[in-house]
């Protein structure tokens, strides 16, 4: 079989599974967050940490749960790894460096797992299953919950509540996460991939090098590391590593895992504002930059432009023999766009066009389809704004969903637009003018540059992969990317909740001829096109001085 | 007096208000001058336009307020490098984008103060004739207080606003409405406030002051055309704060720039980083949009109608109910004679020639119509009273509710009569006549069609008896079916309010195509439709003129009073028609729409332009440091500079070649939402994406001819 013929197999399996499971799995979702009911397990939850789940909290307290909850996540995170090699299973390795320590803690609570560390070198057992796993399950559980909240703001009236947080939570965790994960995880295990808690196998390899070859609790890292849209990967070479990721099945069970509830949240969107149509326009627009993403990356790719990857057959140079370059360009896409940051091949061999367009998916503010949870409150907010443009065009005050988009709304939409470009402009800047960039550069040039963009590009968008070759355990890019993460995690969920809360205490404007309507392709052609001309354009001259350089030259 | 409860008499007195037959859609020159962009406009507005680059006034846009600070700083950095022509042009043109910018507020400002100064006119001052009990003092206007009591008499300007409390008098209200034929303004009902400013022409009446001097009506008006009360609309701040966080996102774009720039070893100077901020911020829509504000108020005081608040035109585009009285509005003030049905035993002949012989003497155009259909229909000339012998008229009146004539011919007396059911029947019982049955069952079935029957009879040789009916009809207005059509695919819904019984007001309701409608509403009706409508998060819009109307114009979103109105009506509505039709309150609705549609179009057009500057100004900057960046210059402008230059000369071009759009508005048809984003965003979406790569590319053409460039 063809390696293009391959391909196309794969992403039209994909596409199929996606189709098939989003609506049950959207739709269960849609019940889950507004169930009247309490699961025993949940009970004893809400009991050990003294919460109501039936309390009902207007936008200040859910967010200040939110942040408190989140708080506390980076606290114990951070002392965690401070206190390593005191805990038991800690495969003998050292505490975490304080710098290094804040950076892991805010990257995991921020979902955006971006690791300055080296997973089997540096992090014991519990450290990854206490600590990162667990993390990997509450921050996204914490990312759908805010989606959840903002989806009431649209779906209630009059009322100006948004739900509890303490239940969404657990309900993430107990009905969703958990539970999928679980499956997934036996699944990635049947494929091959490695769960234990065994020491490290140390062997002489073939050329008499000795190498330690750690074990772990892999398969369900794995499966909740995609699920969740988190990405930090027990082993450092991630999803690479043949222990987590052994073959090409698991490859694509990767993949649909770490789309699957991207792409279904429309549906529980549209279920809970009691429009499905409303969900497929916003479902629309995510999956044509998506698929646009797929499309371009792959074609690059099969060019392999250069000489040596012309003599190779291939630009193989960063990729696994074992996924090719068609499965490596989807998986890349798709963890760019979902701001997950697991990958299967180093970003910064990918060819420099196709470098840009990864970059380019992270700037759109990870909303195509985005992180659990998080990329459906950002396509929202980019629905607001479009609508807020659109809705003027057609001669009334705009309205979305039949809530007025007055001066309140926009302010915060506005607000949520500005954080990203600012947190990663600002910090690539301040990186490249103090010097730390350069130093931390493995290449010279555009591609150099390319590297620190890409890194406070990940951090700000709490995406997490990187262009390998940056050398991010450093004091200053620990501390400026760790701050960098929760600033783009935590600054827009305030504007999230506030606008929800707006939202929510408006009466609904009723539909009429003259409304915008937003469930058609037309509006889906809109957002896409404001998605990309107000936060894509932002980012071009940044991203003419790095992957356009690069690529355009070559 | 009830308002809303007109007397259902067959005949009402006629009572025409002054435009009540303008038709639909109907422009007059008024008293403001014409509304299209004169280009001289710009010339005689440019001191206007220099006086607002105080920063004071600039910073309330921001947008234009940030490229001025550039146009500061390039001028700056010229003056130290006087040598560098490119820093002097680039200056030149940044302060030129902000000039622009100004100069269409000017423009639209120009307009209203046009049309301030013909007010002030009509307020010179005025002596008032005040009454202090018995006696009369002369005082001046300005010292009047709420509560005096004024004499007028024919010749006096009228010195205040007020109600007229005693006498009835002709009024000359041009200064006003622009319109010359005088009003009739009389003491209590509905037409009893007078407008300080105006001119009694006949006859004497005393009038109460209800306003303070200085916050007359005429000074108002002043206020709003001049654009001294103008706020910023709902609307208008948010896309302000809009524009303010793309302003903010692109400052960043460009100064985190200069480091990565700096590592490329291609460092930027600050004329170009702000030449590239000026070209990516949205200065098109920042220029514009208060220019476009203003013209839109404008545009509603070209219509004679006076918008009290920004706000109210804002929610006249959001309306989605509007409350239409039937009389004027939908229908014709009066009912026209429709069909003469005979009884049996006569011809519809027969019953046209007497109706029209009773009908001569009636002078309501209810009369004039039964004259005019006998006419068209069966051909019967129309008598002068003169013409009959021995004709002894009987006029119509409101106590007998009959007209008709007695006339001696050849000898033989005969004596025709049509009025209300009622009062013909006991004429022909009175006269020992018969009343067949089935003119009673003629009667009841004109009734059901919503129509007003009127009896003809006759009293001759064979006694008296009721010939047959004359079917009255409401007409409704030409055009109207058409106009709710519109308003329906608009996403209008439209109501009628009616005095009438149910089944006629059914009838008149299908036969204008409205949604729905009102019978027999009461004040309390009205107030509770809207307060219906309004829960359901509808907006409504209604035209009212009676002090009973007041509650129901506060309530709505959009209340339009008539200017013939009571000024307790005028104080309630947030709109004023000085034309007094209360069609307009369609034209008012689409004015809003196009006020938003406007604003909503410059800026998808300014945002979609930043993607050829982009093309024209990131190659200019970087290719000498990365060649391959030359391929994005996919224009083939000249030289950097040249490129440079080129989008800021267009970015500041636009803005001109944009101000007659943003004054005049653009098109707007009544279509629903899903036609006018499609049209617009292709005109202004698409536009706006590829107009600036020709203009650049124009621009750069040109520029590459001068020598010493390209």
């Amino acid at each position: 079989m063809s390696p293009v013929l391959a391909d196309v197999l794969q992403v039209s399996a994909l596409l199929v599974a996606l189709a098939l499971v989003h609506r049950p799995f959207g739709d269960y979702m849609a019940a889950v967050y507004c169930s009247r009911k309490h699961l025993r397990v949940e009970r004893w939850i809400y009991r050990s940490v003294g919460a109501n789940p039936d309390a009902e909290m207007r936008w200040p307290a859910y967010l200040r749960a939110v942040l408190v909850f989140s708080a506390v996540g980076v606290l114990f995170l951070y002392l965690l790894q401070r206190v390593q090699d005191k805990l038991p299973l800690s495969l003998g390795f050292k505490a975490i460096t304080p710098d290094q320590a804040f950076n892991t803690a805010a990257s995991f609570v921020s979902n955006t797992n971006w690791q300055s560390y080296s997973g089997e070198s540096a992090m014991g057992h519990v450290t990854q299953t206490m600590g990162l796993a667990v993390q990997n399950f509450v921050s996204a559980a914490v990312g759908i919950a805010v989606a959840v909240a903002l989806v009431r703001g649209f779906a209630r009236s009059r009322t100006g509540e948004l739900g509890n947080f303490w239940a969404d939570l657990v309900r993430g965790i107990v009905r969703i996460l958990v539970p999928v994960s679980v499956i997934a995880a036996i699944v990635l295990v049947a494929l091959g991939a490695v769960q234990n808690f065994g020491d490290i196998h140390h062997i002489t390899t073939l050329t008499g090098d000795k190498q330690g070859i750690s074990p772990g609790a892999m398969a369900s890292q794995e499966a909740i590391k995609d699920l969740g849209t988190n990405g930090g990967g027990y082993a450092n070479a991630n999803s690479s590593h043949p222990f987590e990721n052994p073959n090409g099945f698991s490859n694509l069970l990767e993949i649909f895992l770490l789309l699957v509830i991207p792409f279904s949240l429309p549906r529980t969107f549209g279920k809970m504002v009691g429009s499905v149509k409303q969900g497929y326009a916003i479902l629309a627009a995510m999956a044509m930059i998506w698929f646009a993403g797929v499309v371009a990356v792959t074609i690059l790719e099969f060019q392999h432009p250069g000489t040596a990857s012309q003599a190779a057959g291939g630009a193989m140079e960063g990729k696994e023999q074992r996924f090719g370059e068609g499965a490596s360009s989807l998986f890349s896409v798709s963890t760019t766009m979902t701001s997950t940051g697991s990958v299967n091949s180093f970003h910064d061999s990918f060819s420099g066009l196709s470098g840009g367009v990864l970059l380019l998916g992270m700037m759109l503010g990870e909303i195509a389809p985005g992180g659990v949870g998080s990329g459906l409150y950002g396509m929202l907010i980019m629905a607001v704004i479009a609508v807020f443009i659109a809705g003027l065009m057609v001669g009334r005050t705009p309205e979305y969903l039949g809530k007025k988009i007055g001066t309140r709304e926009i302010k915060l939409a506005a607000c949520y637009i500005l954080i990203s470009p600012a947190v990663a402009l600002i910090g690539t800047a301040l990186a490249m003018a103090l010097g730390k960039g350069q130093s931390s550069m493995t290449n010279v040039g555009a591609h150099g540059f390319s590297e620190v963009l890409y890194a406070y590009t990940s951090g700000a968008n709490n995406n997490g992969s990187a262009f390998a070759g940056f050398a991010a355990n450093t004091p200053y890019h620990n501390t400026a990317l760790g701050l960098c993460m929760l600033l783009g995690r935590f600054l827009p969920m305030v504007f999230v909740l506030a606008l929800a809360g707006s939202l929510t205490e408006q009466k609904p404007v009723p539909v009429t001829a003259g409304t915008l309507r937003t469930e058609k392709p037309l509006f889906t052609g809109l957002l896409v096109g404001a998605i990309l001309i107000i936060t894509g354009l932002t980012f071009f001259p940044a991203l003419a001085l790095g992957p356009l350089a690069e690529g355009l030259t070559s | 007096m009830t308002n809303a409860k007109k007397p259902e008499m067959s005949t009402p007195t006629p009572t025409l208000a002054p435009h009540q037959d303008a038709p639909t859609g109907h422009q007059k020159k008024g008293r403001v001058g014409g509304g299209l962009f004169a280009p001289e406009q710009l010339v005689t507005s440019l001191p206007d336009a220099f006086r607002k680059l105080d920063p004071r006034v600039l910073v309330k846009s921001p947008v234009m307020f940030v490229v001025e600070i550039g146009s500061v700083l390039t001028t700056g950095l010229a003056v130290t490098d006087p040598g560098d022509w490119f820093g002097w042009v680039i200056a030149a043109w940044l302060w030129l984008t902000v000039i622009f910018a100004n100069l269409a507020e000017a423009v639209a400002e120009g307009r209203g103060k046009a049309q301030a100064d013909t007010l002030r006119k009509a307020k010179t001052d005025t002596v008032a004739r005040r009454l202090a009990g018995e006696a009369e003092e002369r005082v001046p206007g300005t010292e009047l207080h709420v509560g005096d009591l004024v004499v007028c008499e024919a010749g006096d300007i009228i010195p205040g606003d007020g109600d007229v409390v005693e006498g009835v008098a002709s009024v000359d209200e041009s200064a006003i409405t622009g319109e010359s034929a005088p009003v009739i303004r009389e003491s209590g009902g509905d037409r009893s406030a007078v407008t300080g400013g105006t001119k009694v022409l006949s006859d004497r009446i005393v009038i109460k002051i209800t306003t303070k001097p200085g916050e007359t009506f005429i000074d108002r008006m002043i206020n709003l055309v001049e654009g001294a009360a103008r706020q910023k609309t709902p609307n208008e701040i948010a896309l302000n704060i809009l524009l303010a966080a793309l302003t903010i996102v692109f400052l960043l774009a460009v100064v985190t720039l200069q480091p990565f720039a700096i590592y490329a070893g291609a460092e930027q100077s600050l004329i170009v980083l702000t030449a590239l901020l000026v070209c990516l911020i949205p200065t098109t829509i920042g220029a514009l949009l208060s220019a476009i504000g203003i013209a839109g108020m404008d545009r509603l005081v070209q219509r004679n109608v006076l918008a009290m608040s920004g706000r109210a035109v804002e929610a006249a585009g959001d309306v989605s109910t509007l409350l239409l009285d039937k009389t004027g509005t939908i229908t014709l003030g009066n009912r026209q004679a429709a069909e003469f049905v005979p009884v049996s035993g006569t011809t519809a002949a027969e019953v046209a020639d007497a109706a029209q012989l009773s009908s001569l003497a009636d002078e309501t155009p209810e009369g004039r119509s039964v004259v005019v259909l006998a006419k068209e229909t069966y051909g019967l000339r129309e008598r002068h009273e003169g013409e009959l012998d021995h004709a002894e008229w009987v006029p119509f009146t409101a106590q007998t509710r009959m007209s008709g004539v007695d006339l001696v011919e050849n000898g033989a007396h005969r004596k025709v009569r049509k009025g209300a059911g009622g009062s013909v029947i006991s004429w022909v019982r009175e006269r020992g006549g018969s009343v067949s049955e089935d003119s009673a069952a003629l009667a009841d079935r004109i009734s059901e069609e919503g129509g007003t029957p009127l009896l003809v009879a006759v009293e001759d040789a064979d006694g008296a008896r009721v010939l047959g009916v004359i079917h009255l009809k409401d007409v409704v207005k030409e055009g109207m079916r058409e106009r709710f059509e519109e308003l329906r695919r608009m996403g209008i819904k439209t109501v009628m309010i009616t005095g009438d019984n149910p089944l006629t007001a059914k009838a008149i309701a299908e036969e204008a195509g409205v949604d729905d409608f009102l019978a027999e509403a009461t004040p309390e009706d009205k107030m509770a439709l809207i307060k219906r409508e309004q829960a359901g998060g509808k907006l409504v819009a209604m035209t009212g003129d009676g002090t009973n109307d007041a509650p129901a114009l506060a309530q709505a979103d959009v209340g339009v009073a008539m200017n013939t109105g009571t000024s307790a009506a005028k104080e309630a509505g947030n709109m004023v028609d000085l034309d007094s039709n209360p069609t307009k309150l369609i034209e008012v609705v689409e004015i809003g729409k196009q006020l938003l549609i406007t604003r909503g179009a410059l800026t998808t057009f300014s945002i979609a332009n930043d993607v050829a500057k982009y093309f024209a100004i990131i190659p200019a900057m970087f290719a000498a440091a990365y060649p391959g960046l030359d391929k994005l210059n996919i224009m083939g402008l000249a030289s950097a500079e040249s490129a440079i230059l080129s989008a800021v000369v267009f970015n500041a071009l636009i803005i001109i070649a944009l101000v007659p759009l943003a004054l005049k508005g653009v098109q707007y048809r009544p279509v629903n939402a899903d036609k006018m984003l499609r049209r617009n965003l292709g005109i202004y979406g698409l536009g706006g994406l590829i107009a600036p790569f020709i203009g650049i590319k124009l621009i750069d053409l040109l520029i590459s001819l001068l020598p010493g460039i390209g």
